[in-house]
This record gives C-alpha cells, structure tokens and sequence, in this order.
C-alpha cells in the first residue's frame, strides 16, 4: 500500500487543485449558462440566433480537444500562452456552460404564461421580469439538472490531468509510476470522486430546498425524496436534458 | 387616421347620451365613424377609445372593425358568449394582444402606435410602458407572484416601476390589504392562501398602481363557488367608494347589475346590443341578447 507521505505530498494537493479546477469552471459555466440560456429566450431572432449558435457549437465540442487547443494551437496563433489550469478551466466552463444554458432556457420556459402577462401588466422592463419573476421562480426546476452537470463537471477535470494540471488524476498517475501499484491507487481515485460528487450532492439538495422555500414551497416532500435524492436527481436529470458523457 | 372629417353629429351623440341616462359608452359596432383627437378631447372624459380595431387569430377574426370608448369613471361590462371577443378587448388594452387594423388610445394617447413627426408608428417600448402604467389588470388565474410574499407582490411595482420608495410603497401596499380584507395574510406566500384570498392580493396588487382603468377578466370564473362573494364584495366596494374606471368582462350577471354603468353585448366580435343594465338585463331588444342572458341568468 501507498504511504503516508505518498498520500500527503500528492493526493492532498491533486485533491485541492480538482476542488479548485471544479469551482471555477463552475462559476464560469454558471454565468455562461444563464447568460446565453436567457439571451436564447429573446424576442429578437438575431439574439437567439447567436445564443443558439454558442450552444450548438459549444455543446459539440469535445472538452479534451479543446483544451488541447487552448493549450497548445492557441499559443501559434497569439504568440502567447494560457497557463494550463486556466485553459482547462476555460475549457470546461465554456462547454458546460453551453449544456447549462438549455438548463436555463427550459426552466424559463416552464414558468407558467400567466407570470409574464402579470409582469406585463405591471409594466415591467423584459430585464425585471427575468430578474424578478422568472428567473426566481425558474430556480428550482434548474437545481436537480445543475446538480447532474456540477457532477459530470467534477469528473469532467480528470481531463486536466492531460494538460499537466496536478489534480487528483494526475496524482494518482504519479503515484502509480512511483509506486506500480495500479489496482489500490485507481480505486483510492474513484472512492475520493465519488466522495467529492456526493459531498456536492448533499449541498445542491440544501440549496434546492432553499430554492424551494424562496417561492412559497418551504419543505417540499421532503421525507419520501431526502431518501430517495440520488435516484431522484439522477432521473430528472436525464429527463431534463441530455448530456451524459458528452463531454468525454 | 382614418376621419372621415367632423362628426359632430357623434360628438353631440355622446354627450346627450351622457346627460340623458347613465350610459357611458357611445357604441357602435357597424357605424364607421370616427372622431379626430381634438374632438374627442373635447367629448372631455373619454378615458379609453378603440377606433376600428380588428383581431384576428389565424383565420378567425375575433374582433371586427370594432369601435368603442369608455369614458372616464364609468364601469362597463361585456358581456356574451364566449369566443365573442370580449377577452381579447381587454388583452389588448394590456398589450398582451396587437391588433392587426385599427387604434386603441387611452386618456388621449396612443397606446398601439406612437406619434412621430405626425405620423403613426409602431410603438417604441418606453412609450408602450408609459400609457400601459394607467392601465391595471385582474386575471382570471389571479397570477400572483408564488415567489414574492403577500407584501412584495403588491409593493414590487410600486417599488420597480413607478420609483416610490419603499416606505411609501409599502404604507400603500399595507392599505390595500388591508382594502381587501387580508392584513394578517401580509407575510404568506400566495401558495398558503385560499383562491379567493390570492384573487383580493391580486385586486391589491392591481391597484397599488393606481391605474385610471381597472380590466377585470373573469375574476371569479376560477374560484370555489363559496369564494366568489368575497372577491365580489370587495370589488363592489371598489367600484362604489372610488372613482376608477372598470372594464369588466363577466359572467356574475348580478354583480353586473349592481356595478355597471353600462353593458355591452358582444357576439362574433362585434357589439349587437348596448345600454344601461337595467335595460339590458330587464328588456333586451336583440334575439341574440335574449338568448344568451337565458343561459347565463
């Protein structure tokens, strides 16, 4: 078995560097997503259209191949280097951004006509409206499919490992080298990904209820679901949106 | 647009009518005319006005050349059966419609196109929220803010669209609750209240405005039969304490009676028949009138 000090001197860091490459993809695929998800809702068809045209471009794309690209074609052309976790970070939140936004845009279009009539009547600016009705209300039907992604993004940044990012991934590569001992180490990786994608579950389900409470559903069935999450999650995921292992 | 010159004949129509009897609108589904701006200013009080207006939906035409006008501080009800486009009217007073022909105005200004450099152009949206900002509107789902507590959903507007300050919004919004019969409701969130409790918000809400022109579609039509008195009541109230003018589209025939000024029967998109209720519901002249206050009395 590995060490002591195998574990300290390179899980720990490679743990800290996928928790780090995961947050910030994230935030980056979060404003990516709503962005071009609501710019997809507009009325003008210039604005949709090239909204649309981000997904469909971005959702195609393979992550790994774009991140090779930022890291080693994009320097020709510029004549100027992207650090590596950088790249990879633009890599991931820029396509996860792409599948969030058909997150957003549908959970838009679920929020009942009526709201938009009353926010009319009201007289209130499109921007108002998204900011202060749909939006809010749109929130917890996002939550579940963002969780789905948030995962796939967490396992997602194992691709960084190629990139030379000294994440778990490629921790345990070296480890591995180090050591020739494949069949502990890969499951040691596996256990520390699951860990980390149940921690984030755990935490969507806490901002799910928030969610839930901030449009007048505080506590919704919530005793049936807390045991059922992970299932519950996993399906309305898949039928909220299609990604699956895209990304790889 | 599109005046045939002076008419003072209809000028001279409205007003007699006006002094006569308790009638409001000067309707007329088949007469083409039509006053220009100065004289319709001078009519005075005609607070909403529909020259011509015709909807159509695919190939159903569900307004035709419709022309009516409300003037202010009076309630008219539209009545008739449904498909006949009495919806539609005030859909389109809240620009949730655009008619394909004609123009609405409201208070003397345009609501469905905008005036420049003397020509009639498609609105610009600043100016579409100007003139919508004197129009208020109760739906018939009530369509409250499930996100927004009972406060907030009546103080938001206030707050975002007219530039009061909070204080001021909320003694307003803590009034009209109150108006409405729900002060301890204040901190609920619509999904907690009962139908008729979320359609008095929804009144409150509309009113926290304080739009010149209340449109009410079909207030009660989704409500338990036993909450339909208390969002009557209420709305009574408001008719007979304020001077707000109401547009109300109906199938409370009673509650018609009691708030209008006048009714207007409506079928095919058209206005058949006119006056005030007591005429209406106690001698209506046309066959189709007859038969539709037979079904619904």
């Amino acid at each position: 078995m590995m060490t002591e000090g195998m574990f300290d001197n390179y899980f720990l860091p490679g743990i800290w560097i996928t928790i780090q490459v995961t947050l910030y993809s994230a935030v980056l695929a979060a404003v990516v997503a709503f962005t071009v998800g609501t710019l997809r809702t507009s009325r003008l068809w210039i604005v949709r259209f090239l909204a649309g045209t981000y997904f469909e471009i971005f959702r195609g794309m393979s992550s790994l191949v774009l991140m090779f690209w930022l890291v080693f074609s994009l320097p020709l052309l510029l004549e100027w280097r992207l650090v590596p976790m950088f790249a990879g970070v633009l890599a991931l939140g820029l396509t996860y951004g792409a599948y969030g936004s058909e997150v957003v845009r549908g959970a838009l279009a679920a929020v009942p006509e009526g709201q938009r009539e009353a926010g009319v009547a009201l007289s209130f600016t499109r921007w108002q409206r998204l900011r202060r009705i749909e939006i809010p209300q749109a929130l917890p039907e996002m939550i579940p499919p963002f969780n789905n992604l948030l995962i796939e993004l967490l396992k997602g940044t194992a691709l960084v490992s190629v990139i030379t990012v000294a994440d778990m991934t490629y921790a345990g590569n070296l480890v591995r080298l180090g050591s020739n001992e494949s069949a502990p180490i890969y499951t040691l990786l596996l256990v520390l990904y699951f860990a980390l994608a149940f921690t984030l579950t755990r935490g969507m389900r806490v901002i799910e209820r928030k969610a839930n409470a901030n449009v007048g559903r505080p506590q919704q069935r919530r005793g049936l679901l807390a045991k059922l999450s992970l299932r519950e999650s996993a399906n309305e995921g898949s039928g909220a949106l299609t990604t699956g292992g895209a990304a790889k | 647009m599109p005046s045939p010159a002076e008419n003072p004949e209809n000028v001279k129509k409205t007003q007699d009518t006006e002094s006569a009897e308790p009638t409001v609108a000067d309707t007329s589904a088949d007469s083409a005319d039509s006053a220009d701006s100065a004289e319709c200013r001078a009519a005075g009080s005609e607070l909403v006005r529909f020259d011509k207006v015709t909807k159509r939906f695919g190939d159903v035409t569900v307004l035709d050349q419709l022309d009516f006008r409300v003037e202010t501080g009076k309630h008219v009800t539209l009545i008739g059966p449904s498909g006949s486009g009495k919806t539609t009217i005030l859909r389109l007073l809240m620009t949730l419609l655009t008619p394909e022909e004609g123009t609405i105005k409201v208070d003397g200004q345009y609501l469905t196109h905008e005036e420049r450099d003397g020509k009639l152009v498609k609105p610009g949206e600043r100016h579409v929220r100007e003139v919508r900002k004197k129009i208020g509107m109760v739906f018939q789902h009530f369509n409250l803010f499930p996100n927004m507590r009972v406060l907030r959903n009546v103080m938001e507007a206030p707050v975002h669209v007219l530039g009061l300050s909070k204080d001021e919004a909320e003694e307003r919004a803590k009034e009209l609750v109150e108006l409405v019969g729900l002060t301890e409701h204040l901190d609920k969130y619509p999904s907690q209240l009962s139908g008729g409790q979320q359609q008095r918000v929804a009144i409150a809400r509309a009113l926290a405005m304080r739009p010149q022109v209340l449109l009410l579609d079909e207030v009660t039509s989704a409500l338990d039969p036993e909450l339909v008195a208390g969002v009557l009541d209420v709305l009574r109230d408001i008719a007979l304490s304020t001077d707000i003018t109401m547009l109300v589209v109906t199938h409370e025939m009673s509650f018609a009676r009691d708030i209008s000024d006048a009714v207007l029967m409506f079928d095919k998109g058209k206005i058949i028949e006119s006056g005030s209720p007591e005429k209406i519901f106690s001698e209506p002249e046309h066959d189709r009138t007859k038969e539709f206050l037979s079904t619904v009395l």
